[in-house]
């Protein structure tokens, strides 16, 4: 069975383009939610023992003290997570002795245990990252990012420099670049809503993810393109002819492999805990998109190019 | 290739897995030779702070910067080790002209008690002998309250004696009197080292007060009340130089007078960063990613059988070895594992997973057009791999390069995720391909549905 995966090359580039471009108007409209890793900021989870308070009174009871705009997210079942501007150990340690504090807690002082009247807490984390740290970071990410793109262009364009017909080998490189460019910018969009609504910030941990679905996706394109150059030596055909032949061999693949490995990320998604949950799901949306572009767009775009040069 | 090389790889394979599952597992079978090495857990699984402080270095000189954060470094990790804590980390870094003291506590329960010890300027304390009726008075009652709870020994008059240091009492020479130390030598055949101090005019008078009292006995010098030596006063000294001589390698001497500069010369430091994770958060998210890695995984083996058939079990069974592998050097080299790490580890199954299923697919086509089994499983095999070197060379680059400019956490990710592709390659070559060429010329090879 052959699928004519070139015939509606059309509708693709227009799925793609649609989402591209929604992802780029999200993107500039709601901008990202950056976490404290580049920005500097606090961070403190804490679990009540008994009854969580509510957002408005752990807000109230922290006015006294100046924390700048602070956030207060409820987890799990009596959890909570508080975000503000990065404080000093002094300052965390009066934090936990206000939130410890019942509204009755002051009258309470004279009793024999300081304990009695008090909010029963267990602080599970908390991270304070100053300014200068911050940014320094945002320095480093940017190179990092600026060099793996660099280097995957070259591999590809060097690991296929054998191929010059009918297409020369720079464009498959070129090729990989958009498809990149498509897998990260389409997470990074749903990043950009979920950061509105959901207050989701980008971490460490998802520009790990969003880097590792560099890999991840180079990895499903470089595969089709292989079959294509494999075929190209040993087939005769019209270049559509012998991409549409490489995209149905290595349907199976494609989707086989990016399913098990989506197993675990959801797995890990749902029941892995609060710092790996976004670091999965950026790495869903980068695969998902990833393993759509293998197939619809990076193969179909090299066709379209032929054509249009012919043409020209 | 002979079929008797295949057998021997794949009982050698076999041995393999063998130790490296009990290496991960010991309290299985208990094998009394292998090693019981613990996972390297970071902070973020077992519980602990990362600390970032910035030193202040504005009232030393640029050419003393280097010894200044080394004296520093030692303090602290004195101060760190106090703690009890396991395997402390404490670097010093310098970025864009910052200079940095990095401090990792793992386990800490307390890390604001913590926190505020290491705050503290380092402190430099002579001390000297007390009277022996003292000394007798202290270890008397430390015999007393031997044993008892802290409400009984309360009860005791005079208990708090005790607690005190029985042989050495305080004096007013500290490390604010000190003007500076060196490295000396002893003038002599043995040409021994030497710490030589230089106090201030205030230090030089309480010192020649305190030597003139203390001929013949010892004077200790204490730093963050820990007792650093413990020379014998031979004669009164004025002029605030004194000399302490010991049984000091050069290498002591030095580090010696480190730490009596740090005392010296306390470097102000502030603390600019702190990421603090308290134990049962960490048992939590160690305890949750493991239960969703082996969720995912056996996910990965039913849906490779189902789809797949004897390959897919088989590629299980890779698999399985390959994850032995990948955690038993984990444990030997160490690597010290985080959520990241763990998170790497995941990935690179994905990418082993993919090797196979490459292999599989090439194969299914080869049976397909006819070929013989022997012949399907050598092509099947050498087609795929270039697909599997390029794919798993591309995302090693981009771990490479994650790990030369990453962070901790990127770095962590990186590391397993490179170390767990270099395995998964082996384990494509080696292990894949051996199982199923253990498979030609046996009957089930003609068992069509096994394979297509």
């Amino acid at each position: 069975m052959q699928i004519a995966f070139l015939k509606y090359k059309k509708i693709y580039f227009i799925f793609s383009g649609i989402l591209i471009l929604a992802s780029l108007v999200c993107l500039i409209v709601f901008g990202l939610k950056p976490g404290i890793d580049f920005t500097g900021g606090s961070i403190l989870e804490i679990e009540y023992i008994e009854e969580r308070p509510s957002n408005q009174e752990i807000k109230e009871t922290l006015s006294d003290l100046d924390l700048g705009e602070v956030l207060v997210q409820p987890t799990e079942e009596r959890g909570t997570i508080l975000k503000m501007k990065d404080i000093s150990e002094d300052t965390h340690q009066q934090v936990l002795e206000k939130l410890r504090e019942n509204e009755e807690g002051e009258e309470d002082e004279s009793s024999s245990s300081p304990i009695a009247g008090a909010r029963e807490l267990e602080e599970r984390r908390f991270e304070s990252i100053g300014p200068v740290i911050g940014q320094e970071l945002k320095d480093k990410t940017i190179i990092v990012i600026i060099l793996s793109l660099f280097s995957i262009v070259l591999y590809i364009a060097w690991s296929f420099r054998k191929i010059s017909r009918p297409i020369p080998s720079w464009q498959y490189g070129m090729v990989s670049l958009l498809a990149l460019f498509h897998d990260v910018l389409i997470p990074i969009g749903i990043f950009s809503i979920l950061g509105k609504y959901q207050n989701v910030q980008i971490t460490i941990p998802v520009i790990t993810a969003l880097l590792a679905v560099l890999g991840y996706s180079i990895n499903n394109t470089v595969v089709v393109f292989d079959r294509i150059r494999e075929n190209l030596l040993k087939h005769v055909g019209t270049y559509q002819e012998i991409v549409n032949n490489s995209l149905n061999q290595t349907l199976t693949r494609s989707i086989n492999t990016s399913l098990t490995t989506l197993f675990v990320l959801v797995a890990i998604f749902f029941l892995g805990g609060e710092t790996l949950k976004y670091f999965a799901l950026a790495l869903i949306l980068g695969i998902i998109a990833g393993t759509y572009s293998s197939i619809f767009l990076a193969s179909p775009i090299l066709v379209a190019w032929l054509r249009w040069r012919k043409r020209v | 290739m002979s079929k008797k090389r295949t057998y021997l790889i794949i009982a050698f394979i076999f041995v393999l897995a063998f130790f490296a599952g009990n290496l991960i597992y010991p309290q299985f079978l208990k094998l009394p030779l292998l090693p019981d090495i613990p996972f390297k857990l970071g902070l973020d699984l077992q519980g602990g702070s990362h600390l970032v402080y910035e030193a202040d270095l504005s009232n030393v000189e640029k050419a003393e910067y280097s010894s200044a954060m080394e004296g520093l470094r030692d303090v602290i990790e004195r101060r760190v080790n106090l703690f009890g804590v396991q395997e402390p980390v404490v670097q010093t870094q310098e970025a864009q002209g910052h200079y940095r003291l990095i401090v990792e506590l793992a386990g800490v329960i307390d890390p604001a008690e913590a926190i505020k010890q290491i705050g503290q300027t380092p402190f430099l304390e002579f001390k000297e002998q007390r009277p022996e009726e003292e000394t007798q008075k202290i270890l008397d009652k430390q015999k007393e309250i031997e044993g008892k709870s802290l409400e009984e020994l309360q009860q005791i008059e005079g208990w708090y004696l005790a607690f005190e240091d029985p042989y050495f009492q305080s004096t007013s020479l500290t490390g604010k009197y000190l003007k500076g130390a060196e490295v000396g030598f002893e003038q002599t055949a043995t040409y021994k080292s030497l710490v030589l101090l230089q106090f201030n005019d205030e230090g030089s008078k309480i010192f020649e007060d305190l030597t003139s009292r203390n001929v013949g006995k010892l004077l200790a010098i204490y730093i963050d009340e820990l007792p650093i030596s413990a020379p014998v006063v031979q004669e009164v000294i004025s002029g605030g130089r004194a000399q302490i001589s010991g049984d000091f390698t050069v290498e002591e001497a030095k580090a010696l007078v480190r730490n009596l500069n740090a005392g010296a010369l306390p470097v102000p430091i502030e603390l600019i960063s702190q990421q603090s994770v308290g134990p049962t958060l960490g048992k939590i998210s160690l305890e949750k990613s493991l239960k969703a890695g082996i969720l995912g995984f056996l996910a990965i083996i039913l849906f490779m059988t189902l789809f797949y058939r004897l390959p897919g079990i088989l590629s299980a069974l890779a698999l399985g070895i390959y994850a032995a592998l990948v955690l038993s050097l984990f444990k030997l080299i160490p690597v010290t594992l985080t959520l990241a790490g763990i998170g790497g580890f995941i990935l690179s199954v994905g990418m082993a997973i993919d090797a196979n299923v490459l292999i599989f697919s090439r194969m299914r086509e080869e049976l397909r057009g006819q070929k013989s089994f022997a012949q399907s499983v050598e092509d099947g095999f050498n087609r795929a791999w270039p697909s599997i070197r390029d794919g798993n060379l591309t995302t090693l680059l981009v771990a490479m390069i994650l790990f030369g400019f990453g962070t901790s956490f990127i770095k962590g990710f990186a590391l397993t995720l490179s170390l767990g592709i270099l395995i998964s390659m082996f384990s494509a070559i080696f292990i894949t391909k051996n199982f199923l060429r253990c498979f030609i010329g046996t009957k089930l090879e003609k068992i069509n549905w096994l394979w297509r």
